[in-house]
């Protein structure tokens, strides 16, 4: 019995199934990522569960309790982080935390009491008396974390609430937001599309594509055992390469595991492939190779190897050299389904 | 790199050279002339001309039959100022005003709320709460003096058929009631159009922010005083700025329903000065009387976009 499930959840727009027959099961304390390209119906589905959509068929339970559309978001006790942070244009950083506080009617020395509580879990609480435009982006999403925190709510819902934040901001934003979920042990449903940040908060992903999710794992899981090609080429960057094997089969495997062949103790079994190397990428700690393989009909395919700094090997650009992959990082799809074959869990 | 090399050798190619030729549609400088000078020709001739001879009007003994402008320096305004009847135009303006667009805000937000909820025949019913602005004054004002009729009055007949009048309303017949028609009559023709200005301002809220306002649990309300409406504060201030402009220039709705009667008790300042500048072709004293007011309107205006650009929204 997880905390928050959703059975055989649909949401339809007319035509549009935006969210089509979702089943989840976020167990108390987890934090679950949904993870999907935009329209993959992850917003709507988090939604729903907020009870700002209504669902066109299919059940949502929070703590044992069934909520459907009698039961109003404010009764839910769901709490959201918006992705614009949607703070309270008007009112003080102040105002903005002791709002849910004041819909729930406590005494105001209470709420005085919560919001300091919940600024010092933020260290914002020299900022409470400013207005959200005098707070920068990186304060305004702590002011709509902590007034998210003041009511104890039974389950976190984040809407991406990291990207409008800058991209050196975002990597420590990230580690807070973790540590804090951590802290305080709430469930906690966190939409993003963003695959680096989904593996890196994630108890647990789900990866939806056209309101479906495609796969549930850890993120090691759905990185490693991809349940079919469409989590296999959204998870990663560089996406997983995907070759024609036979008629039926399609091979996978990641870049970071398609390296020259000397790299790899000769006893190991590996598939080796011929590369050429059409253009290289020095990104630093990567050096990214594209090309395509000799061995491939189509010859248009291209595929990556992503090289770390640490592998020296010279590589010139138009030149054919062997590389390989490792036997065990090999996966096999069924081409007409897309479906892993095996492996995957 | 073969690639790099293709694009190094397009970018040694000789460029096409494109003849310069500007064209009329190319001249700003021309175009913002051309484009400006009736709006200007409009607004000069027809605007600014008038309001200035209204000034110099003001301050002489013109009369319709001799155009001479004798000045007479502020004898005109000095003399409004004890006159009883001036005085009841002056506070009947402003009883006029304030009372109207109290009633037209409420209702301007009331109608928009309603109307942003989505329901069946929502088009219909926005079309038609457009109407009384569309409607001419003029043939509004015929219904409205039917409704009103001291015989006919619909509103007399149908509170008597629900038994919820005894005697009767004279409603041209009594100061109060003729004020209170005229006011019903000014709302029913002001509130569409804050309506849809509120409305515009509701559509343009961030929807996550009332979103967020839901989800944190606060009831409908809470969210109208807490959120929308401060929120809304800038739109409705211009809505109201607007109205009261309107409002206390208008001559169409209280003289087409009582030419400032009975007995000259629901006079405004604009029919008073129509009424003492042209039918009694006291020029210089219908302007003084049209013109009191302006210096108020200023300082109305002047406050209401202060306020409108203090409380910007978002941020």
């Amino acid at each position: 019995m997880g905390y928050v499930e959703t059975h055989d959840l649909h949401k339809h727009f007319g035509e549009v199934r935006a969210v089509d027959g979702v089943n989840l099961d976020v167990a108390e304390g987890e934090l679950l990522v949904l993870l999907g390209p935009s329209g993959c119906g992850k917003t709507t589905l988090m939604r729903m569960i907020a009870g700002l959509e209504t669902p066109t068929s299919g059940r949502i339970v929070i703590g044992g309790e069934e909520v459907d559309e009698d039961v109003p978001p404010r009764a839910r006790g769901v709490a959201m982080v918006f992705q614009s942070y949607a703070l309270y244009p008007h009112k003080t950083a102040f105002g903005n935390i002791a709002f849910p506080l004041e819909a729930l009617g406590l005494p105001p020395a209470q709420i005085a009491e919560k919001v300091d509580a919940g600024a010092r879990m933020f260290g914002i609480g020299h900022l409470l008396r400013r207005l959200p435009r005098q707070l920068s982006g990186g304060e305004r999403q702590r002011v709509a974390l902590a007034r998210a925190v003041v009511r104890d709510p039974r389950v976190f819902l984040f809407d991406e609430p990291l990207s409008n934040l800058d991209a050196q901001l975002r990597a420590i934003a990230r580690y807070e937001l973790k540590e804090f979920q951590r802290q305080i042990g709430t469930t906690t449903i966190y939409v993003t599309h963003d695959q680096v940040e989904a593996m890196g908060l994630g108890d647990r992903i789900a990866v939806m594509d056209r309101g479906k999710v495609r796969q549930i794992g850890t993120p090691q899981e759905v990185y490693d055992y991809p349940a079919d090609t469409f989590v296999a080429t959204f998870l990663g960057s560089p996406p997983m390469n995907l070759v024609e094997h036979d008629s039926e089969t399609l091979l996978g495997f990641r870049p970071e595991h398609f390296l020259p062949r000397e790299v790899f103790p000769a006893e190991e079994p590996v598939v080796t492939f011929h590369l050429r190397v059409r253009q290289i990428e020095h990104l630093g700690a990567d050096r990214l190779l594209y090309g395509t393989l000799e061995e491939q009909a189509r010859r248009d395919q291209t595929v990556i190897a992503a090289l770390p700094v640490t592998i020296r090997t010279p590589i010139q650009e138009g030149e054919v050299y062997r590389f390989a992959v490792p036997q065990r990082a090999l996966r096999t799809f069924d081409r007409a389904t897309g479906r892993a074959r095996d492996g995957a869990r | 790199m073969a690639l790099r090399r293709q694009v190094g050798e397009a970018a040694l190619a000789p460029p096409r050279v494109v003849t310069p030729r500007r064209t009329l549609a190319d001249r700003e400088d021309v175009l913002a002339r051309v484009m400006l000078t009736p709006a200007l020709l409009y607004v000069l001739l027809l605007v600014g001309l008038p309001f200035v001879l209204a000034i110099l009007l003001s301050f002489s003994a013109a009369t319709a039959g001799s155009l001479d402008f004798t000045w007479v320096g502020l004898r005109n305004f000095a003399r409004l100022l004890p006159d009883p009847q001036f005085r009841l135009a002056l506070r009947n303006t402003f009883l006029f005003t304030a009372v109207s667009q109290a009633i037209v805000i409420l209702l301007a937000v009331t109608a928009a709320n309603v109307l942003e909820a989505a329901f069946v025949g929502r088009r219909v019913v926005r079309f038609l709460l457009l109407l009384p602005w569309a409607v001419p004054v003029s043939l509004a004002a015929m219904a409205w003096t039917w409704i009103f009729d001291s015989t006919f009055s619909v509103v007399n007949w149908t509170l008597k058929v629900l038994g919820l009048l005894e005697g009767w309303f004279y409603w041209f017949g009594d100061p109060t009631l003729a004020m209170i028609a005229i006011i019903t009559v000014h709302v029913w023709r002001m509130f569409p159009f804050a309506t849809v200005i509120v409305l515009a301002g509701m559509t343009a809220l961030p929807q996550e922010i009332r979103e967020a306002a839901v989800v944190d649990g606060a009831g409908f309300f809470r969210r109208l005083f807490q959120v929308q409406l401060p929120l809304l504060l800038p739109i409705v201030t211009v809505s109201v700025l607007f109205g009261v402009v309107f409002t206390a220039t208008d001559l169409g709705v209280v003289w087409l329903l009582t030419r400032g009667g009975p007995y000259n008790s629901t006079h405004v300042l604009a029919t008073l000065a129509f009424q003492r500048g042209i039918l009694a072709a006291n020029l210089g004293q219908g302007a003084a009387i049209a013109l009191f007011l302006l210096p108020v309107l200023v300082v109305v205006a002047w406050v209401m976009l202060r306020t409108a650009r203090r409380t910007e929204v978002g941020g």
